[in-house]
């Protein structure tokens, strides 16, 4: 006695949490099967092996053709063959589009070509998440990057309307586009101990302030959005940053600058003689890498710059988080006491982002 | 009385990439109907286009308005070549025909091709304007409601139930045309697709005709089935429960004496209002006037007056001469007419007075070619035999009607098994009147009988019993005979008092058989058919006493021919009626008692089977109160009569009365063990296992025991098709395969569902088929309802006052309420039993009259068993003060508030005629899908399981597309009535058809319905998530 064929429809399309799980994360009918087992489900339901199986391919059966509408996720909302509660389709929508750490690390930065995508078997291995799931999270990078490539308008928002993600994801999302369109490395070993949090807080904080979405600042005109791009650095900007170089180029500027923050924070600083010592090093090594940023390849290696010119320095001096921000926030506050100097408006863009940057990458 | 019909296409969406260079599709849609077609714009380049079209307007007939579907072709546009179908949408405009159900069909519907599924969405508005015409010899029955719903629907009062409606059409099969060798299967799909919805249309059409005739407004119940005949042809038929139908739409409706007509009968020229004293009725369905059949057997139309006024002031006391006046005439009406049968399956309290147990007909066919499609008279002829023997089934029951009464058939080539059954039933003189004041009269004779036991009480002569019964004094009343076990087809009366919770009880079965040509097999399936009946009654008693019960309701057999085997399946649900004895136990008795490890054995099985039975009834929470033998009375002396139940009548029968320790004096039911088979039996008895904890299971409407019920539903379909290995098949490896399959088929679902424990799987409907040679398909629907345990004991308290007051309310309207004919309480004179019994025994299975004797003496033996299983008693009507009408005035008024909203963009579904936790306010007409799905490429849309899910799944997408386009947001009565499924994997192909029905309705929320302000902002924010219009 062989089942030919087993199926169950229910007028509302039942979702198994778990189950989805499973499938999300690539797992074969027969593997998900034992997973459960595992799971002591047998024991709570006194369930059979046999109900176990029928039950995981009908789901996964269902979560089959469910997918081709995840990849258009308003289509899931309005289509009429499966009836879902909102909050289950809301879910279904969230978890497929969830992503894992460990993958997203490995390509943020990169381009989501199929260059890329034919090293997941790589990265699978590497990762140990499954082939079929590095795929699904892949395809979704770039599925999303793909529609909202083009678009005008808040790259958050973009993601969100035509993606239906929580707020938290779409961030995420748009993080990973901006990434992918930018193209930063964050895959150097000095990198590795930074989170793809840490990246998508940078990015937010760059597409806040340096694309030129940012320039048009004052939304009181909604039509201004046309102009509104939030997935490119703003060149114009990038060119100005060059104007920057002053800083570190005059010397008296430079001494003057020093002597500003060193008399602002003189026994505030547990680190001060370290600070004292370094001060020149750091800020060529932060206007350096401002100046720098109207190269590509320079741009995609900003945060290697900011690592190997700021953060391990400091480290290495043992300065505590608390003695970063100060120091962070005097360095920037005081150009605007240097007379000679006539860009603090570019400096303050540039720099009230790279301090948070700075912030966010300074740790262990 | 033509119409104008008026549509308009607005706007497609989704809609799949028909130019694949472009990635675009240039839609435009072509709207047909008869014969007139329009067609759209192109609309250039768009997955969403927006036709925005004018109304495209029909002048019809309203022949064809119920004949004819509207049919919407959806097309991309090709300049050098023929444009190329995207698929269709057919809609039934029936429901906008009669004037309070919809009066607009709006809305999105799935564009549907039977080659690809659903292909986009297309956003359509129909309307229709009739034109009044008072033609008496009209060919049409617009405005005859339709519901397939088997109790007088929710919001309405019956005014007179009419009785039997039944009709059939039939056809050539497309399929099986010439034409159909050079065709394309889309083309064959939509032709068959096409017809079908024809015949639905036209037999819809012809009932309402009758039904018109029959001066009713209404067809409650209403079954329509398709014969898929092969080479022989198509045959659709239905039957129905004709009835006039007063909607309960404002207080003063409630108001007694001769209600005013209502708007529908108004509207309807042909129903008379209810007048006082007498009505005229027919008594026999009416062949339509057309001419188009010749009656089969002569039909009376005479009409048959009825005195129900005189005397008004003297019968009150003299309830017997009175009776008796009423009886002869019910009885008269009851020989004039061609069929007492009602498809109903619930009833209003005090319409059903006696129950008498379960009839069964069954006759084997050989099909041929049906020559001309307008003289079906062989196929009326076949139904009209068939059901002529459960008439007689009935009458020897004493019974003059038959409930809860259904058709099917089972077809294999050109071998087709007819079934019928029902429940033989005495109804309540009370509703052969029409006035108040007499049924006031009536009311008052019978409220001195106790409640929820006079259904159970026998309505046959003890001393001329139709099959040997153990008959005892009612545990209830003490007054009345009662049987010992109560076989019926309907649902447990509401005011039946139960003890503990019932169960749902299956007997499974299978015969293997050679297989054979015409006649031959014919004969051999003739032959087979009695033994089956038997063996499956006799699991059925079985399994009862197993779990301690005494009851089944809503019994239904179904029998499944196939090349090789024949397949038996019963299902229904067990209870413990308080008015019938405490079941025996099942004795098991041993041929060798000699033997010590045989012996042994047998008390080790005893022992098992005493264990189960004692679970089960702690699981069931089955414990009667204690009687004392001498408040019952002796028992009706006939112990030697049991052994007729045995299964062989040898010599057990006293030693068992000795042995059965256990069981005091209670008779208990003997399993001997003399060979394998019976072995076989009792462990499979033992296999079934009782669903976890949590659950419950039943095939009826409602769970007895159980009313808590919480709002959340899941109605559901599962298929299973198993493969059997084809070597050495044996009856018993048959039966253990069907069995399993069964069993983890009920296993799966329990753990599916477990989300929603506690829950109860209501109205479990299984279907078996075999497609193929090893194939066996179990289809099963059903719905699961989730149920609050904590609350049990305070609603069962408020549950009895509500089902009082319910009472109240309905007997209100049954005093308006009279049946034309219906039979008196008294069963002093039941029909002459024993001799009809026999005749009608003999199944008209078209085998020689010899072979008839053959069977005879088994037939005998099924016959006191399974078809003519026993009777049962309702009780009589709960004697409640009329209540003023406030409660469900109140409620009227109430779920008048607009609260539809709240429900945007979901469409419930569900087999049972109710909602939990709403109230239906209105019914939208009825829903008759047919559906053909074919794959030439099964492997891709992932084997047979992927595709018969993805159709299944679309089914329901279109059901409830209609349902929300009528303005509605359920589906209640919803059944599948067709699921053939075929596949041909070394092709590739597989092909499947559907069939659904159910109402569509408007239901409110009873919580909405008395805060009808606080949902006004719910309104706005859920609709948001599903139904809102999409921005892409």
């Amino acid at each position: 006695m062989t089942s030919e064929l087993d199926i169950f429809v229910g007028n509302t399309t039942l979702i198994d949490e778990d189950v989805y799980r499973l499938w999300l994360d690539g797992y074969s009918v027969g593997d998900a099967v034992a997973l459960r087992v595992r799971s002591g489900i047998l024991e709570q339901t006194g369930a059979t092996a046999a109900v176990l199986q029928s039950d995981t391919m009908d789901h996964y059966r269902t979560f089959h053709m469910l997918e081709r509408l995840l990849h258009a996720p308003p289509k899931l909302l309005h289509q009429l063959i499966y009836q879902i509660p909102p909050s289950r389709q809301a879910l279904l929508i969230e978890r497929y589009y969830a992503f894992d750490e460990a993958f997203v690390r490995e390509v943020l930065g990169k381009k989501l070509s199929k260059g890329t995508k034919k090293d997941l078997d790589d990265i699978s291995t590497k990762t140990g998440i499954t082939l079929k799931s590095c795929r699904r999270q892949f395809d979704n990078f770039k599925r999303v990057f793909k529609v909202v490539e083009e678009m005008r308008g808040s790259l958050v928002d973009n993601v969100q309307q035509h993606f239906l993600l929580s707020d938290r994801l779409a961030r995420d999302y748009a993080a990973i586009v901006f990434f992918a369109n930018n193209r930063f490395e964050t895959g150097k070993k000095k990198l590795q101990y930074l989170s793809f949090g840490d990246f998508a807080f940078c990015a937010e904080l760059m597409i806040q302030n340096w694309t030129l979405g940012a320039v048009g600042e004052a939304p009181t005109d909604p039509d201004s959005q046309v102009d509104d791009m939030d997935m490119d650095l703003d060149k114009e900007f990038l060119q100005d940053l060059k104007e920057l170089k002053v800083l570190v180029a005059d010397k008296d500027l430079l001494d003057l600058h020093k002597s500003l923050v060193c008399t602002a924070l003189r026994g505030k600083l547990g680190v001060f003689s370290e600070m004292e010592a370094n001060f020149k090093n750091l800020s060529r090594g932060l206007v350096n890498v401002a100046t720098k940023l109207t190269h590509n390849k320079d741009v995609r290696d900003l945060f290697v710059d900011l690592v190997e010119k700021f953060v391990e320095p400091c480290r290495s001096d043992h300065w505590p988080l608390s003695d970063v921000r100060l120091f962070l926030n005097q360095y920037s506050a005081s150009v605007h006491s240097l007379d000679g100097f006539r860009h603090q408006a570019l400096w303050d863009r540039y720099m009230g982002t790279l301090r948070g940057c700075l912030l966010r990458l300074y740790h262990d | 009385m033509p119409g104008k019909l008026k549509v308009k296409i607005v706007a497609g969406r989704h809609l799949p990439v028909m130019d694949r260079a472009s990635d675009l599709t240039d839609a435009f849609v072509e709207v047909k109907f008869g014969n007139t077609t329009f067609k759209t714009d192109v609309y250039p380049k768009s997955l969403n286009p927006q036709w925005n079209s004018e109304w495209f307007k029909f002048e019809v007939d309203d022949e064809d308005l119920q004949d004819e579907p509207l049919q919407i072709t959806v097309l991309d546009h090709d300049t050098y070549s023929a444009n190329d179908a995207i698929g269709k949408v057919y809609i039934d405009i029936d429901p906008l025909l009669y004037s309070e159900a919809a009066t607009v069909i709006s809305g999105w519907f799935p564009i549907y091709d039977t080659i690809h599924g659903i292909r986009g969405e297309i956003n359509v508005v129909v309307k229709v304007d009739l034109f009044n015409d008072l033609n008496r010899f009209r060919q049409s029955s617009c405005g005859v409601k339709f519901f397939c719903t088997t109790s007088i629907p929710k919001c309405y009062r019956a005014v007179i139930i009419h009785g039997f409606v039944e009709e059939l059409v039939v056809n050539e099969d497309p399929e099986y045309q010439w034409i159909d060798r050079i065709r394309t299967p889309r083309a064959s799909n939509e032709a068959r697709q096409r017809l079908i919805s024809l015949m639905s249309g036209e037999l819809q059409r012809k009932i309402g005709l009758k039904v018109l005739e029959m001066r009713g407004n209404a067809v409650v119940g209403y079954l329509q089935c398709f014969d898929l005949e092969g080479e022989s042809g198509l045959v659709v038929r239905a039957i129905g429960t004709a009835c006039t139908l007063d909607k309960l739409s404002s207080p003063a409706a409630f108001l007694p004496a001769c209600n005013s007509p209502s708007k529908e009968m108004k509207e309807s020229p042909l129903v008379h209002p209810p007048s006082h004293g007498c009505r005229s009725t027919h008594n026999s369905p009416i062949h339509t006037a057309t001419g188009s059949r010749l009656t089969q057997n002569f039909s009376v139309s005479v009409p048959t007056l009825i005195y129900t006024g005189m005397g008004s002031g003297s019968a009150g006391k003299e309830g017997g001469p009175f009776k008796a006046l009423l009886r002869q005439q019910t009885q008269s009406a009851l020989e004039q007419r061609e069929f007492p049968f009602f498809t109903l399956t619930a009833f209003p309290p005090g319409f059903l007075v006696h129950v008498g147990g379960v009839v069964s007909a069954r006759s084997v066919k050989l099909l041929d070619r049906i020559h001309n499609p307008d003289e079906p008279e062989t196929r009326d002829a076949w139904w009209a035999e068939i059901r002529q023997e459960i008439k007689s089934h009935a009458k020897a029951l004493g019974c003059h009607a038959v409930v809860g009464y259904s058709e099917s058939t089972s077809i294999c080539e050109e071998v087709c098994i007819l079934s019928a059954s029902g429940t033989a039933a005495v109804l309540n003189p009370r509703f052969l009147q029409d006035g108040t004041v007499e049924g006031c009269l009536e009311q008052r004779l019978e409220e001195n009988l106790p409640a929820g036991c006079g259904f159970c009480h026998i309505p046959y002569d003890e001393l001329n019993m139709p099959f040997p019964a153990h008959l005892t004094y009612c545990y209830n009343c003490r007054k009345q005979k009662v049987p010992d076990v109560l076989f019926t087809t309907i649902d447990l009366p509401t005011d039946a008092t139960v003890i503990g919770k019932g169960c749902l009880i299956q007997a499974r079965l299978c015969r293997l058989k050679k297989k054979a040509q015409a006649e031959a097999n014919a004969t051999a399936i003739s032959n087979l058919l009695p033994f089956m009946e038997y063996e499956v009654h006799t699991q059925l008693m079985n399994k009862l006493k197993l779990k301690g019960m005494n009851a089944l309701f809503g019994l239904r057999i179904q029998i499944t021919v196939g090349e090789n085997m024949l397949m038996g399946l019963a299902s229904a649900t067990g209870v413990y009626l308080a008015a019938l004895p405490t079941p025996g136990g099942i004795q098991i008795a041993g041929k060798t008692p000699n033997d010590g490890s045989y012996e042994q054995h047998i008390s080790h099985m005893q022992k098992k089977i005493n264990d189960t039975i004692a679970k089960n009834k702690e699981l069931y929470e089955i414990n009667p109160p204690e009687i004392s033998e001498e408040i019952i009375g002796s028992p009706i002396p006939e112990p030697r009569q049991r052994s007729r139940l045995l299964r062989s009548q040898s010599e057990s029968s006293d030693e068992v009365t000795e042995l059965d320790l256990s069981h005091g004096k209670k008779d208990a039911f003997v399993l001997e063990i003399d060979d394998t088979d019976a072995m076989e039996d009792v462990h499979s008895l033992l296999t079934d296992v009782p669903p976890p904890s949590g659950f419950y299971s039943c095939n009826t409407e409602i769970m007895p025991g159980i009313n808590n019920w919480t709002s959340e539903i899941q109605m559901f379909t599962s298929v299973r098709v198993i493969r059997l290995s084809s070597l050495n098949l044996t009856n018993h490896a048959l039966n253990k395969n069907f069995n399993d399959l069964c069993e983890n088929l009920l296993k799966s679902l329990y753990f599916k569902l477990r989300s929603m424990i506690p829950c109860c799987l209501c109205h479990v409907n299984f279907t078996v088929s075999l497609p193929e040679d090893e194939l066996i398909q179990v289809t099963v629907t059903a719905v699961a309802i989730t149920f609050d345990k904590n609350q049990a004991l305070q609603t069962t308290k408020a549950h009895v006052e509500k089902s009082l007051q319910r009472a109240s309310t309905d007997n209100e309207e049954l005093l308006q309420f009279p049946l034309e004919l219906c039979s008196d309480s008294l069963p002093s004179h039941p029909f002459p039993p024993a001799k009809e019994h026999l005749e009608s025994a003999s199944s008209n299975s078209g085998i020689p009259a010899a072979q008839r004797d053959r069977c005879s003496s088994w037939i005998e033996l099924i016959k006191l068993k399974a078809q003519t299983i026993r009777r049962g008693s309702i009780k009589t009507t709960v004697t409640v003060e009329k209540t003023s009408p406030m409660g469900e005035g109140n409620f009227r008024n109430r779920s008048a508030a607009p609260c539809a909203n709240s429900t945007v963009g979901v469409v419930k579904m569900t087999p049972l005629s109710f909602i939990p936790g709403a109230k239906i306010t209105k019914y939208l007409g009825i829903i008759n899908m047919f559906f053909i799905r074919e794959t030439t490429s099964l492997r891709e849309e992932g084997g047979v399981s992927g595709f018969l899910h993805a159709f299944i799944a679309e089914v329901f997408a279109m059901v409830r597309a209609h349902v929300a386009a009528l303005g509605g947001n359920a589906v209640v009565s919803y059944i599948m009535k067709q699921c053939v499924f075929m596949e041909n994997p070394n092709k590739n192909q597989a092909q499947c058809l559907i069939n659904v029905s159910g109402d569509a309705v408007v239901f409110a929320r009873e919580s909405e319905l008395e805060v009808v302000s606080t949902q006004q902002p719910a309104a706005n924010c859920q609709p948001a998530c599903t139904g809102g219009e999409v921005t892409t």
